[in-house]
């Protein structure tokens, strides 16, 4: 933690845990018999539970969106520079309330956890998921903390493809669907980044089937190389030629194999802090429930009839160096709105920062974000 | 594009545009407003009328101002057309002082006639008198009310005349629907209506395919 928690943190946060017992069937047709939902919330639920944001986690996110866990958090979470007392996502209006996604490694029912069934860990037997599987768990926590309907589901990249779910899936219980650095499918090269990902896990000799654990084991270097080719699309050109440039670590080439660029360093290091934090078997399932998504394969393949479920209203961010989901992926999900009538706002922000930019307090981006909430606390009296 | 609908010296001739151009929109009509500024046209529209519409506009703090009012804005430039848009898809798509800004009115007002069933635009007349006079007798390019820039920081970059206009939709086979000319305050009297292009400093039209 900082020496002391800044004025505008949500301070100590502590995680809550939803026990499910009610069985969710899933996409694909298995059933999850019971399970676990770990979540954070910050701020306060008002009279008529009309000030509640769900905020969705991308890939590799988790509950702990904000604020510090103890005193010896060096960082606070993922979305500390959008979500705090007088932030975007203002936690003195708005109750906000960040699960970890099922199949995920940092405290929900996933890989990590025991299969009610069996006792055994679920390891790579734990179900796909998909992001309507998830939208449809997430409905749960919403009936447990007596939310019927989300001022606002708000998320960036995957989470913002959860955002657009909830819209489609579950109409009435939004009122405004915040989608940031997002797309409305994935592209054949995204795809493929995925896939080399997921193989370097996959063909690791610790990785075991993907019952590394039974080995004390697991797949560190296919980890490490899934997380180096994922880092390369979050950050843009410009981004990395700003950051690192052609800089030596040592200000001399060697002629070997060690890292000499300090790109080379960064992303290694960028692997292997991942790697100690993150599971293989959730990272490949994420990494499907990704490819997965595509809302207009359920309405003939047309998105605008997708949207034509919806009865929310839109924003829609992008970041005009994002090349992982680029601008124009963000204007085909305002376009398809826009065709099926529905109210939408969109904006791009000007950053070399690339698709990472979501996570980061650039200010012409926090500046909009808190432009469309404030209206949305106003509309729904948050503060009553 | 933006400098034309955000530089305050332009702002208050906007607003006054946007009272002519409410009456000429029916109630519950849909309608794309092209450089929505800080969305005030379409917040009245909504109040007033139960329109339904969005603004498109490149300056991000007027994006904001749209935010803050719940207006529908979409952040797209103009000069790259409005092809993400389909033909027939609004009923009015309207361009307030804008039209003279852009790098091919023509082609945008094509645009605009595809894309909605009719079109309203507002423009500073070039062939009013006083510009005449300004060009004519000082010899300099004219700045006025209508027209308050110098010649080096003008965003208008394709003035005309209202008689410009007129050939203009002749020529395209463009309908002009509704014509209002005003002065500088915003009215119409005897002159403007007999001599709109020598007496009229805004033009207002609407016009159809």
């Amino acid at each position: 933690m900082p020496e002391s928690i800044p004025q505008d943190s949500v301070g100590l946060v502590q995680p809550q845990t939803l026990h499910v017992d009610q069985p969710l069937e899933l996409e694909c047709g298995r059933v999850l018999p019971a399970y676990d939902l770990v979540y954070e919330t910050y701020g306060t639920l008002n009279a008529d539970q009309s000030n509640a944001i769900l905020i969705c986690h991308a890939l590799s996110g988790h509950h702990h969106a904000a604020g510090y866990h103890g005193e010896d958090d060096k960082r606070p979470g993922w979305w500390d520079s959008c979500i705090g007392p007088g932030k975007p996502i203002d936690t003195n209006r708005f109750f906000v309330v960040c699960p970890n996604n099922l199949g995920g490694c940092h405290g929900s029912s996933g890989p990590l956890s025991r299969n009610p069934d069996t006792g055994e860990l679920w390891g790579p037997d734990f179900p796909m998921m998909t992001v309507k599987d998830w939208v449809k768990s997430q409905t749960r926590l919403a009936d447990a903390l007596g939310i019927d309907q989300w001022a606002a589901v708000v998320g960036g990249s995957l989470g913002g493809m959860q955002a657009m779910q909830w819209a489609i899936d579950f109409p009435a219980r939004l009122r405004h669907s915040v989608v940031i650095a997002g797309a409305p499918k994935l592209s054949a090269q995204n795809i493929a980044f995925n896939e080399v990902a997921r193989q370097s896990i996959l063909t690791d000799p610790q990785f075991h089937g993907g019952r590394y654990y039974l080995h004390d084991t697991y797949p560190r270097q296919g980890l490490i190389l899934a997380r180096m080719v994922g880092h390369i699309t979050y950050l843009s050109d410009d981004a990395m030629r700003m950051k690192f440039g052609r800089d030596l670590r040592s200000g001399r080439f060697h002629f070997g194999f060690d890292v000499e660029f300090q790109v080379e360093s960064y992303l290694r290091h960028q692997g292997e802090t991942f790697s100690r934090n993150f599971d293989a078997n959730t990272y490949l399932l994420m990494t499907k429930a990704l490819d997965y998504f595509d809302p207009a394969r359920d309405y003939d393949h047309s998105l605008e009839k997708a949207m034509e479920q919806t009865r929310c209203k839109f924003l829609v961010m992008s970041f005009n160096s994002d090349w992982r989901f680029a601008p124009e992926r963000s204007r085909e999900i305002v376009n398809a709105l826009v065709q099926a009538g529905r109210d939408v706002s969109y904006a791009e922000i000007d950053t070399p920062k690339g698709h990472d930019a979501f996570l980061l307090p650039i200010p012409e981006y926090t500046k909009l974000l808190g432009a469309y909430l404030g209206r949305v606390a106003d509309e729904v009296r948050a503060d009553v | 594009m933006s400098e034309a609908i955000t530089d305050p010296r332009k702002t208050a001739a906007h607003r006054d545009d946007l009272r002519l151009i409410s009456d000429w929109i029916p109630r519950g009509a849909t309608v794309l407003d092209l450089g929505c500024g800080d969305g005030s046209l379409l917040a009245s529209l909504r109040q007033e009328r139960d329109v339904n519409g969005y603004g498109l506009e490149i300056d991000q703090d007027n994006i904001a101002a749209c935010f803050e009012k719940g207006v529908n804005v979409i952040e797209q430039d103009l000069d790259k057309g409005l092809g993400n848009f389909q033909s027939e898809r609004f009923d009015y798509v309207i361009m307030t002082q804008a039209l003279q800004a852009v790098l091919r009115p023509d082609a945008i007002l094509d645009e605009m006639l595809r894309v909605g069933r009719e079109a309203i635009i507002t423009f500073p007349n070039f062939g009013h008198w006083r510009v005449r006079s300004y060009l004519g007798f000082k010899g300099r390019m004219p700045v006025s009310s209508a027209l308050p820039y110098e010649w080096y920081d003008t965003p208008n970059i394709h003035l005309c005349t209202v008689k410009d206009f007129q050939v203009h939709c002749q020529r395209k086979d463009i309908r002009i629907i509704e014509r209002t000319v005003v002065n500088r305050h915003h009215r119409s009297g005897a002159l403007t209506r007999a001599w709109p292009n020598m007496f009229g400093e805004i033009a207002v039209y609407r016009v159809t395919r």
